[in-house]
């Protein structure tokens, strides 16, 4: 077996509470989909046969209710439940499955939403023995109003520094700029192994990861790190180049035994031999290509840890984390999912409505004549009366919408039911609220008081 | 299988076409008789060859078993089959196991098949048996049959066909030609479940470039042969030797197609082949594995490690101090030679020549640079003018061909001809496993063709090929290797000593007398 891929689905959606205080954000509806579908069909497509899949028990019960993605998914789904209220993190889950990984793995995150072809990541992987192989990709600036912001959002704290080598495959290092007060300092040692480094800031990192077995290991020794992305990836980059003895050019058997019994123990995890390595470390010496020129060391300047990252810049790649992301994802949905046709053929839709094409309508809708649907999602079990128009919005399952609205750019969770005449204009409106009757409301968010309290 | 013993039977090919296409069942009388032709032939076989060795209930009432009906009767007609020689008798106990399981299930097609399967083995060339098929040496992409055939075989072994890219010259239309954007990877699962996930990984390292030069690829070729060896567990019902093979032969198609595969590579399978069908059937499966791991690494030890350091002493002889040596691109076994002499301690000097758009010599330089050695670089372009200060010219070869000649990087034959011009000795080191059965005058029959992108090239900021596709007339020809005759090359230098190039059949001829 060559790789294991683990979904993580625990999250909780901090930054788009509003959607998220009733529905777990793996199971947000997405193009009339829940969201986890999507990292779901990836692997699938891709020739996975089975996901190890962390997440809470609550999304576990809705998934296994949930029939359509049963019959969507053919893959083995193995759950692991990680009880609610404990404070585990994306590493201690996987410290917490390391009984079931057996070979190298890919970690993904239940809220990317991407068409990569995931062998580009994966090939880097295998071709240069890399310990971790990341996908990024290039920022898209979400430009539609989100209901409930006022002002622009302030991107500049949410930068990322990404250091690139000349070739643009190696990742050097990795920064946020909340961690920078006086400025980026970069290490000689990175420096003097190379001269040139491309630094990039506007590239969002999707969080698929493909990682090599010992990493998990690793994990186990140091239970101090708790989050992938937020120590293990950035720790992993920095011991790249973190002072190894220097490897002998000749290596005999002997001296890379008494190599690796005096490195320190965290890279003796890292840097595992298998039982063959002196007829792979002979393929290599006797092999006459080199990643980099213009020094005197050789391929990948000796180094046994290497991370590296694909960066994607044409195709889709979203993470849903943020309201704003969220609706960039549904207006794109429709032209990822092409096989599955954008209108639902058990809604029932009267001829006299304006439909746009780019609209996506779910199961068992009934909209009545007169109304007009412009890029918009419309959840499965909704009602929409005559005379309603519906403009760059997402409607959730289970929505009422009374004659003579007009929703825009808004987003309305399940189960609302807007009373007649409203008029919404990018507004969130939370799940089970009533808007009553020619409500006339415009960029606000509207949820249930038990849920202001939250905070 | 069935299908190619029961076709080159050229008399009966008729009639089973016919009777298949009719009902799938063919009469008994048709079946009788196809047995007694093929007992015929092998009993000719048999007196010719001289192996009596009666089976228990065999040996020379072959055609009395035929008499009794001929469905039930399967195992019987192959059973007394005498196999002509020792190597296939264990096997034959297998036989009527395996044919009775195909005659259960079907009773027609089994017998074809059985009386196929057991044909196979006596392979005499040229007589009534029917002959093995094989698939030709060279490479024919133009010939839409032959690429037919190929992809079929390809389909029935489940790996995916690589397709060609871009414009092909016409003088080498007949070869495969890749393009490096396009791995085969893109086709296979990503947990790869049909082909070893090392297979796949050794495969994306040839196509890549990441290991490249003879040598390093046949070592990595036969350390990925010991991890799948190492994977491998016998299904209960195979044998092996044979099980073991047939699962290598698809892995043999992937990585031919990721890169063709070179004569290296090539020498070192037949052996593995051979080892592997060397191992008696009473072997269990550990120390089976435990051989063959073993074989790997003696093979390794002796024919690339030893016979370099063999080469290196034999050449250090003719290293003389002042000397001037000319080497060209990235030779791992001229570097080896070059670092040992550097070590005993003499004082030369070297040229390296260089050439796009592999431009291999830098790594040359980097490792003779580093090793204390004083080195000019130059393109090949220029060899003509400093080859009057050079003293000899120590070039490494990827193959010596049976009528000796010499397979080398591209560039090679224009160095050992302007050499031999000069008059400046021409040396070819090569070990003895890089020798190979075929025969070639010229560099157009069997070549390789790398990726025509790479020609492309950036300076100062303009790609002048960046859109070489849409000129119709415009074609980019990147070869991979070209032979130098042997009138070029003054002495090969190899673990046995030093020999002329001609002399290479003769130690060929060695080699498979000793084998």
């Amino acid at each position: 077996m060559e790789l294991q891929a683990v979904l993580m689905a625990a999250g909780g959606g901090s930054r788009m509470t509003d959607l998220t205080y009733n529905t777990p954000k793996a199971m947000l509806s997405v193009g009339n989909r829940p969201l986890i579908w999507y990292p779901l069909n990836l692997l699938e497509r891709v020739g996975f046969d089975e996901v190890i899949v962390i997440t809470t028990k609550g999304v576990q019960k809705m998934m296994s209710a949930d029939l359509k993605l049963k019959k969507d998914v053919k893959m083995k789904l193995d759950f692991v439940c990680i009880p609610e209220d404990t404070d585990m993190d994306t590493a201690d889950a996987l410290r917490h499955i390391h009984p079931k990984i057996k070979t190298d793995i890919l970690v993904l995150s239940c809220d990317l939403i991407t068409d990569v072809s995931l062998h580009d990541v994966v090939d880097m992987f295998r071709a240069h023995d890399a310990t971790l192989a990341m996908l990024m990709s290039k920022a898209h600036e979400f430009t539609e109003t989100v209901p409930g912001q006022k002002g622009k959002k302030k991107t500049a704290e949410q930068r990322d520094f990404v250091g690139l080598d000349q070739s643009g495959k190696r990742i050097l290092f990795m920064a946020n700029e909340v961690d920078l007060e006086n400025g980026l300092s970069i290490r000689k040692s990175i420096l003097t192994k190379h001269p040139r480094i491309f630094i990039k800031t506007g590239l969002v990192d999707a969080h698929l990861y493909c990682m090599k077995k010992e990493v998990v290991e690793f994990l186990m020794d140091n239970k101090s790190i708790s989050s992938v992305r937020g120590d293990l990836v950035p720790y992993l980059m920095r011991k790249q180049f973190s002072k190894t003895r220097t490897c002998p050019k000749l290596n005999d058997d002997a001296d890379e035994q008494s190599q690796k019994r005096s490195d320190s123990s965290t890279n003796n995890e890292l840097l595992i031999s298998s039982p063959d390595d002196p007829l792979l470390q002979l393929a290599q010496e006797l092999s006459c290509w080199n990643d980099h020129h213009g020094d005197m060391s050789e391929a990948y300047h000796g180094g046994k840890l290497r991370c590296y990252v694909h960066i994607m810049d044409q195709g889709l790649c979203f993470r849903v984390n943020t309201l704003a992301a969220y609706m960039e994802v549904n207006r794109l949905v429709p032209k990822l999912l092409f096989e599955e046709p954008a209108v639902h053929p058990s809604a029932v839709i009267s001829e006299r409505c304006q439909m746009g094409s780019d609209s996506m309508i779910g199961a068992q809708c009934q909209i009545a004549d007169k109304t007009s649907i412009k890029r918009s999602t419309i959840g499965s079990s909704t009602t929409i009366k005559e005379k309603v128009r519906v403009t760059n919005s997402i409607i959730m399952q289970g929505v009422t919408i009374e004659e003579g609205c007009n929703v825009q750019g808004s987003v309305i969770c399940s189960n609302v039911v807007i009373g007649r005449g409203s008029y919404l204009k990018y507004c969130l409106v939370g799940s089970g609220q009533r808007i009553e009757p020619a409500a006339d409301k415009t960029n606000e968010v509207i949820v249930g008081t038990d849920q202001m309290m939250e905070i | 299988m069935d299908d190619n013993g029961a076709s080159d039977e050229s008399g009966k090919k008729a009639d089973i076409e016919r009777s298949k296409s009719e009902g799938k069942e063919l009469s008994k009388e048709e079946k009788q008789r196809l047995r007694k032709e093929k007992k015929q032939q092998k009993k000719n076989k048999d007196k010719k060859d001289e192996a009596a060795k009666p089976d228990g209930g065999a040996g020379a009432p072959s055609p009395s078993h035929k008499s009794p009906s001929s469905a039930p009767g399967a195992d019987a007609p192959v059973a007394p089959v005498e196999p002509a020689k020792g190597k296939a008798e264990p096997t034959a106990e297998k036989r009527p196991r395996r044919d009775s399981d195909r005659s259960s299930k079907k009773r027609d097609g089994g017998q074809q098949q059985a009386a196929a399967s057991v044909a196979k083995p006596k392979v005499p060339p040229g007589e009534l048996q029917p002959v093995v098929k094989r698939l030709p040496e060279h490479v024919q992409v133009d010939d839409p049959v032959v690429v037919k055939k190929w992809a079929k075989k390809l389909e029935r072994q489940q790996i995916p066909l690589r397709s060609d890219y871009g414009y092909k010259v016409s003088l080498f239309s007949h070869l495969h030609q890749y393009s490096r954007k396009a791995p085969l990877t893109q086709q296979v699962s990503i947990p790869s479940s049909v082909i070893h996930p090392a297979i796949v990984r050794l495969g994306l390292r040839y196509s890549e470039g990441i290991v490249t030069g003879s040598n390093a690829r046949a070592v990595a070729l036969l350390h990925t042969f010991k991890q799948v060896i190492r994977d491998y567990t016998t299904p209960p019902t195979e044998d092996l030797a044979r099980d073991l093979i047939n699962k290598l032969k698809p892995y043999i198609s992937f990585l031919n197609q990721c890169r063709p595969l070179s004569a290296s590579m090539g020498n070192s399978i037949k052996y593995l082949k051979k080892e592997i069908a060397n191992i008696p059937s009473h072997c269990k499966e550990d120390e089976a594995k435990s051989k063959l791991l073993g074989c790997i690494d003696s093979y390794v030890k002796e024919k690339i490690i030893l016979a370099a350091k063999a080469i290196a002493e034999i050449a250090i002889e003719k290293i003389s101090d002042g000397d001037v040596i000319l080497i060209y691109g990235c030779s791992s076994l001229v570097d080896r030679i070059l670092c040992e002499a550097s070590r005993a301690g003499r004082k030369f000097r070297v040229i390296v020549a260089d050439s796009r758009p592999r431009l291999e010599g830098r790594e040359a330089l980097r490792r003779l640079v580093r090793r204390g050695v004083g080195c000019t670089y130059v393109l090949v372009s220029v060899i003509s003018y400093v080859l009057p200060e050079v003293s000899k010219v120590l070039l490494g070869a990827h193959a010596l061909l049976a009528n000796g000649y010499m397979m080398s990087r591209v560039g090679t034959s224009q160095i050992a001809l302007v050499a031999k011009a000069f008059n400046v000795l021409v040396l070819v080191c090569c070990e003895t496993y890089k020798f190979c059965e075929r025969v070639q005058t010229d560099s157009f029959v069997s070549n390789e063709l790398d990726d025509p992108d790479n020609l492309i090239v950036t300076r100062k900021g303009r790609t002048q090929l960046a859109r070489w596709q849409d000129v119709r007339s415009l074609g980019l020809l990147n070869l991979v290797y070209d032979v130098t005759p042997p009138d070029f090359v003054d002495v090969v230098i190899t673990e046995l000593g030093m020999i002329p190039c001609t002399s290479v059949p003769v130690v060929l001829r060695v080699k498979s007398v000793n084998l």
